[in-house]
């Protein structure tokens, strides 16, 4: 390093801990050094996010939030704007790939226990990240005003109406209005561009300060500050993060971003998943389009709303629906306190967490899929037995992992 | 486990695509040429005769027809009836109101219609209008039941009336199979027919994403560099690694 | 893997890695930069919207001054009369850039009278100061203009003065005469004010 540089610092570092939150982040925030494929999530998790607010900012400056406008000004992006069209890809693939890389970083912490102690607070805060994460892609797929932006909100409004007692008031109190119209699209642009943002930064920055606090879990599913070096301190399985993982997220970037650039340029409605053909009509406040379905990422939970068919101790169906919609997102909140295995990570948990595991991914994947399909007899009972197993994973937690027969844990990371 | 994955897979889907299949009809493929800047050029004629009189491209501007190689003087002197300026949009003159009162709903704007209803629905739709007479246009349709908007290329096709036979299932019963005869031929032959519908498709889908050239374009160059970045970031992965390894 | 301290450091191998990996990342950062950058110039809209504008010189009479709206700014028209024209060599003295040197106006207007046809004036009607809309001035001599005045254009903001042919004078806050907008004529009385070439 020049001289010259050297004092520059030196001059910063006087007036702002620079080189100490370098170090204290980076080149001296000891690793595992054995994370695999399952580790990249997380950085490209950080990459879409700032994809996101960067796409986001500059559609903002051509979107229109009136809703005999919205439609117009979306195709005016499209079309008018130059390279309008590729900014509006990049943010409505980068919705869809947040919750793929979410879903999989979510994944990556359930098969080896990163929500375990002492990182139970880390995995709440998370949980807040997926929670505004959700209401950032239902408020945002309500902007181009299309026909399932429409279609899909008043779905979702109606939830809210429902809720005893409060519901009506609190759903006009929501809308602005006594229906979804102008009113609602308006708000809903703000908490989209302003409101929800600015959280969901806070508490990234919020989850990765936690993060490296109590250091990053790995696939081994040990402590890796248990056994330091003597003399140096530092975790003798742990290496420093800059460069050794950085130089690998950079390589994972470029193999996600083939991905996202794919869909990108050459598949950007993906085969009507990414983005629906029905909302490519305007909103029509007269008629419904005859197949509703969520964007992909939210068919699972809109599959177990749709699977309550009949009433329940004085609560109607309706009700049991939404209760059990909101109840499969926040269940994951109490993961830390259901799982009673000795043991963290899946490679040394028993057959059954491992068969429960695998069930558990097999009802999300079928519910997901069903939530996408317009439902008949069949498929409701199939959307029945698959929300059944869904919170049995849950509910049965305590007993099961508890008498599982796990393997020992290793005292060192394997290579 | 890899056997209880495959039989609970198939568990779960088999009786389900015995389900899946619907009622619906099924769609002839749209053979889609979005380079061929003829085929789109004679598509955006017939879109301009044909179409632009009812329904609205109201998002799309005329010069952006340059896309399809034309100047903005062929433009001004080929494309547009309407007195418009160049850069102006394909709007229509026809009032919503008075629209809807003629037909019962508004034309619906076309500029993104290929995107919505799929480029194969479009081709089957304008092939298949046939003879009603207990419609108030006159014409209906096999894909779109009741469509309010009459065969307006019939002076092309000819027109088609509707024959219902009874076939035989193969499960000892009969179902009824839906055919269109053409009764009285139009100016065009029924391959000229589908190589005019085609066109027009062609322009339709192309419509509904002018930039769609361009992005395949510019798609291949940015592949082709993350490759190299690939490469790159590979080999300094590796060699850092080599310290932990 | 304590000892990984001791192997950290950067060789030859790696340094050059980092410049090309920089390289190329350097590339992509000013590829990614360029379609938000693009996207900010005028749209395919503010371009129609900013397309030239034709007028119709039929009914413009000697003396009268034409408003025409392009890109939202106002351009005058002006049909001077023979004594108009001849107050503009009296005034040589007067304006700061008598012969019009400086690139105000294309190569086709940078004569005495500032325009393609003699008479005809087309001029932006905005101040070179600071945008404010000049107003056209014909009377002689009046009170609040001096006895000196014989007619042009006055800026109410700042006081800046131009005379017929737009130039501005000496010893006033605007720098520059007054823009001439690229024009043409497409037939004897039919103007195109935004575009001189065929068919742009």
């Amino acid at each position: 390093m020049s001289k010259r540089l050297e004092s520059m610092i030196g001059w910063i570092d006087a007036r702002f801990p620079l080189t100490s939150n370098w170090k204290a982040h980076l080149t001296e925030y000891y690793a595992p050094k054995n994370f695999n494929f399952w580790y990249y999530f997380g950085s490209l998790a950080m990459l879409v996010l700032v994809n996101q607010l960067l796409t986001g900012i500059f559609l903002t400056m051509n979107y229109k939030p009136d809703a005999s406008m919205a439609f117009g000004s979306v195709e005016y992006i499209m079309r008018d704007v130059d390279f309008g069209w590729l900014i509006r890809y990049m943010h409505s693939t980068g919705a869809s790939m947040f919750f793929v890389v979410v879903y999989l970083h979510m994944f990556r912490g359930m098969m080896y226990g990163s929500y375990r102690k002492p990182r139970e607070l880390l995995w709440l805060i998370g949980m807040g990240i997926f929670f505004v994460l959700m209401m950032l892609a239902f408020t945002g797929y309500i902007l181009p005003w299309g026909q399932m932006s429409y279609w899909g909100a008043q779905v979702i409004v109606s939830m809210i109406g429902a809720i005893p007692m409060v519901g009506p008031t609190l759903s006009n109190w929501l809308l602005g209005d006594f229906m979804l119209s102008d009113a609602a699209l308006n708000r809903f642009f703000a908490y989209h561009v302003v409101t929800l943002p600015v959280l969901l930064v806070t508490l990234v920055v919020v989850h990765i300060l936690a993060l490296h606090e109590v250091g990053s879990n790995n696939p081994d599913g040990i402590e890796i500050k248990a056994n330091k070096h003597p003399v140096t301190n530092i975790p003798v399985d742990g290496i420093p993060f800059h460069p050794y993982y950085t130089v690998k997220d950079i390589f994972g970037v470029v193999v996600f971003l083939m991905v996202f650039c794919g869909i990108i340029f050459f598949a950007p409605e993906m085969g009507g998943y990414f983005l629906e053909y029905n909302n490519f009509i305007p909103a029509n406040t007269l008629q419904t389009p005859d197949h509703i379905a969520p964007v992909w990422y939210f068919t699972p939970y809109y599959s177990m709303l749709r699977a309550v068919t009949v009433n329940f101790l004085w609560i109607d169906a309706k009700l049991w629906g939404i209760i059990l919609m909101g109840g499969s997102v926040a269940i994951f909140a109490l993961l830390p306190w259901l799982d009673r295995s000795p043991v963290k990570s899946i490679r040394y948990k028993g057959p059954i967490f491992k068969f429960a595991l695998f069930l558990f991914v097999i009802s999300v994947l079928v519910l997901g899929w069903l939530g996408t399909k317009s439902p008949t007899p069949l498929y409701t009972i199939l959307a029945q037995v698959f929300t059944v197993i869904y919170f049995a994973f849950f509910i049965l937690m305590p007993w099961y992992s508890k008498i599982d027969k796990t393997k020992p844990e290793p005292t060192r990371v394997k290579e | 486990m890899r056997k209880m994955k495959g039989f609970l897979l198939v568990c779960c889907f088999i009786p389900l695509t015995a389900f899946a299949s619907g009622p619906e009809m099924r769609l002839d493929k749209a053979p889609l040429h979005p380079t061929d800047k003829i085929s789109l050029q004679r598509g955006a004629q017939a879109f301009v005769n044909y179409c632009l009189t009812c329904h609205s491209a109201e998002y799309m501007r005329y010069n952006r027809l340059r896309d399809l190689e034309l100047s903005e003087k062929q433009i001004s002197e080929n494309f547009i009836f309407t007195g418009q300026k160049v850069g102006e949009l394909m709007t229509v003159a026809m009032k919503k109101k008075e629209a809807k009162q003629w037909f019962g709903v508004a034309p619906p704007d076309l500029s993104v219609i290929a995107r919505s209803r799929g480029p194969d629905w479009l081709y089957t739709y304008l092939r298949t209008f046939y003879r009603d007479d207990s419609t108030a246009t006159g014409w209906n349709n096999l894909l779109f039941d009741k469509a309010a908007m009459p065969h307006v290329l019939y002076q092309l096709q000819g027109e088609q009336t509707l024959e219902v036979q009874a076939e035989d299932n193969g499960h000892g019963g009969t179902h009824e199979v839906k055919k269109l005869k053409l009764t009285s031929p139009g100016v065009l032959s029924k391959a000229e027919y589908d190589a005019y519908v085609a066109d027009l498709v062609n322009y339709l889908v192309y419509l509904g994403e002018p930039a769609a050239t361009k992005r395949t374009q510019l798609g291949a160059i940015v592949m082709l560099f993350l490759f190299l970045m690939l490469g790159l970031t590979y080999a300094l992965k590796k060699e850092y690694w080599r310290d932990v390894h | 893997m304590a000892d990984i301290e001791k192997k950290q450091g950067i060789n030859s191998r790696r340094r050059f890695l980092i410049t090309v990996t920089s390289v190329a990342g350097g590339i992509a950062s000013a590829a990614i930069a360029t379609p938000f950058v693009m996207s900010m110039m005028p749209s395919e809209r503010a371009k129609a919207a900013g397309a030239p504008v034709e007028v119709d010189l039929t009914k413009l009479e000697p003396g009268m001054l034409l408003l025409v709206e392009w890109r939202g700014k106002v351009v005058w028209v002006l049909d001077r009369t023979p004594e108009m024209l001849a107050t503009l060599k009296k005034l040589d003295g007067e304006v700061a850039d008598p012969k019009s040197e400086k690139q105000q106006q294309p190569p086709y207007a940078q004569n005495e009278t500032r325009s393609i046809k003699p008479a005809i004036l087309v001029v932006e009607g905005v101040c070179t100061h600071l945008g404010c809309s000049p107003v056209f001035r014909k009377d002689i001599a009046p009170a609040d203009l001096g006895p000196d005045w014989i007619g042009g254009f006055f800026c109410p903001c700042h006081g800046s003065k131009f005379d017929l042919a737009g130039r501005v004078y000496k010893h006033v806050p605007a720098p520059t005469n007054l823009v001439v907008p690229p024009h043409m004529y497409l037939s004897d009385t039919r103007l195109l004010i935004g575009s001189d070439k065929e068919s742009a």
